[in-house]
């Protein structure tokens, strides 16, 4: 009875989760432009989505500045929490605590004041896509280190003294020993770094240049026009998204084992 | 061994730079923009006059309406759904979980987009009711940052302090409000500090569907467009300051693996 009652309560969030999701769907193919009349079915959002050039380069663009701003961030996030795990109190001390900022910081004011900084007191060119890219460094390198950090502290410590009195460089130790163990938490960053960039509307409207666009800074953009068939195009796009995003919670799903499930779920492997 | 010591920690070098450079400058200058006037001038006006002004403090005002409305719609909605998830047995429970945070995943313009059709189709015009709409779009779109925090918190809820309630004779009801309850606050406030600030500063829900009124966030855009840096600063700093208080108050209660939730599902 009770157990009825929750699924009835859990089904009944869901749907009003996705419903706006998937009526878009559904819309998205057909050829009306207003939710409500269906008329007859066709892939012509699909079509304008993918031929239209200004949607070709913006779906791009954000894509290439999604990776590459995560590879960057993975990268310098990385080194930062392996060399702060092996620094004294200070290092500790500057970069644990000046991390925080930007993770707890609301947007606005992280976009507002990086962008008076570069823009306004270092004379940056926007359309060099230098504060773009620095922008979603900011935002995500954090994140990438407050998911190394965990891992580096579950790490067997012998392991890389077991290496060097094996005869491997300190280098070579880091890069053989310490990162296969530090590893699903680089990635886990990288997957993080690539969502927040996706997701980012605040600190690329801040600091893009005028002629280019993400997908965030596109939709609003298009919400405050009234081109029917860019909106419709939109909702294709949204459905594309959506349509990724269930296929890879499903393979992630498949390939991880039992206990990666459940760690996935509840960050239990963390503690 | 005392020089390779002294390597590896080198390896934080460029992400220190990095961040002074990024994080802790960017800071200096609203600070500094902050407390000068147009001629370089150290002041207070431009705090004086956000606190004096009726239209600043009249934003700050409807963005903590705003704010605290959101909070409490996640809280009421995301209770439950945690709750019901974590104490029950379900078989999939991890998939059911993941179908719950999986919109944090979708480009939240999109999802917005989404719902303002909806809306539309239900409300006619979406100007009768600005308040509520942006209420409804808040709760949209942070909803999936309330539940998680609050799940992992319950999900590693000691089982045999409830089955000591029940032994003491204390019945459901009971137990939930004298033991799961208060165990479960230091997952609340991290989500609270999930949602609350975001809600505070993001004009494009807002925006989107067709609210005008300003809100924090907005506020700091359009002294930014009106090259007025003085002004703006002064608000970046107030909601800095808020955001100072706001985690070290919650730093106190808040759970810290729940804390990081933003990453919770990918994190394993």
């Amino acid at each position: 009875m009770r157990k009825t009652f929750y699924i009835i309560f859990l089904s009944f969030m869901m749907v009003l989760l996705y419903l706006p999701i998937l009526v878009l769907a559904v819309y998205s193919f057909t050829d009306s432009a207003n939710i409500g009349a269906i008329r007859g079915f066709s892939v012509q959002n699909y079509v304008t989505l993918f031929k239209k050039p200004e949607l070709r380069d913006m779906i791009a663009g954000t894509l290439i500045l999604a990776v590459g701003s995560a590879f960057i961030s993975t990268v310098l996030g990385t080194l930062g929490a392996v060399g702060v795990f092996y620094s004294g109190r200070f290092g500790n001390l500057v970069v644990g605590s000046l991390n925080k900022v930007p993770v707890v910081n609301a947007e606005v004011v992280t976009a507002f004041s990086l962008c008076i900084l570069l823009i306004g007191a270092c004379g940056v060119d926007k359309s060099s896509f230098v504060s773009l890219v620095i922008g979603h460094v900011v935002l995500e390198a954090p994140f990438v280190y407050v998911s190394v950090v965990p891992k580096l502290k579950q790490m067997d410590n012998s392991l890389y003294e077991a290496a060097l009195d094996l005869g491997a460089s300190p280098a070579m130790a880091l890069r053989r020993v310490v990162l296969p163990q530090i590893f699903p938490g680089v990635v886990s960053g990288f997957a993080l770094a690539v969502t927040l960039s996706l997701d980012d509307y605040f600190i690329t409207s801040y600091t893009k240049p005028a002629t280019f666009d993400t997908i965030s800074t596109y939709v609003v953009n298009a919400t405050r026009g009234s081109q029917t068939e860019i909106k419709t195009a939109l909702w294709a796009l949204s459905t594309i998204i959506f349509a990724v995003v269930v296929g890879m919670v499903i393979l992630m799903n498949l390939t991880g084992n039992k206990n990666e499930k459940r760690a996935g779920a509840g960050n239990e492997k963390d503690r | 061994m005392n020089r390779l010591h002294f390597q590896r920690s080198q390896l934080c070098i460029p992400y220190g730079l990095f961040l002074v450079c990024f994080v802790f400058a960017p800071l200096v200058v609203i600070i500094y923009y902050a407390f000068t006037d147009g001629e370089g001038r150290l002041t207070l006006a431009n705090l004086t006059s956000f606190f004096s002004s009726p239209n600043t403090i009249g934003t700050l005002a409807y963005s903590l309406g705003i704010a605290v409305a959101t909070t409490c719609c996640c809280l009421l909605l995301a209770y439950p759904i945690a709750y019901i998830l974590a104490r029950s047995r379900f078989k999939h429970k991890a998939v059911i979980l993941m179908v719950f945070v999986m919109p944090m995943w979708i480009n939240f313009t999109l999802r917005i987009t989404a719902l303002k059709e909806i809306l539309t189709v239900i409300e006619g015009n979406l100007a009768y009711h600005p308040f509520l709409n942006t209420l409804i779009g808040m709760t949209y779109d942070f909803l999936p940052f309330m539940i998680l925090p609050i799940y992992t918190t319950l999900e590693k809820l000691d089982n045999s302090l409830l089955e000591a309630a029940a032994d003491l004779g204390a019945d459901t009801v009971r137990t939930f409000l004298k033991v799961t309850f208060p165990l479960s606050v230091p997952g609340i406030i991290s989500g609270i500090v999930m949602v609350f600030l975001p809600s505070m500063t993001n004009y494009v829900v807002l925006d989107m569907l067709y609210n005008s009124t300003y809100i924090m966030g907005s506020l700091i855009g359009a002294y930014f467009s009106a090259y007025d840096w003085h002004n703006g600063s002064m608000i970046a700093l107030i909601l800095l300051g808020i955001i100072l208080v706001f985690t070290m108050f919650t730093n106190r209660y808040a759970d810290e693996d729940a804390g990081s939730s933003r990453g919770g599902v990918l994190g394993s």
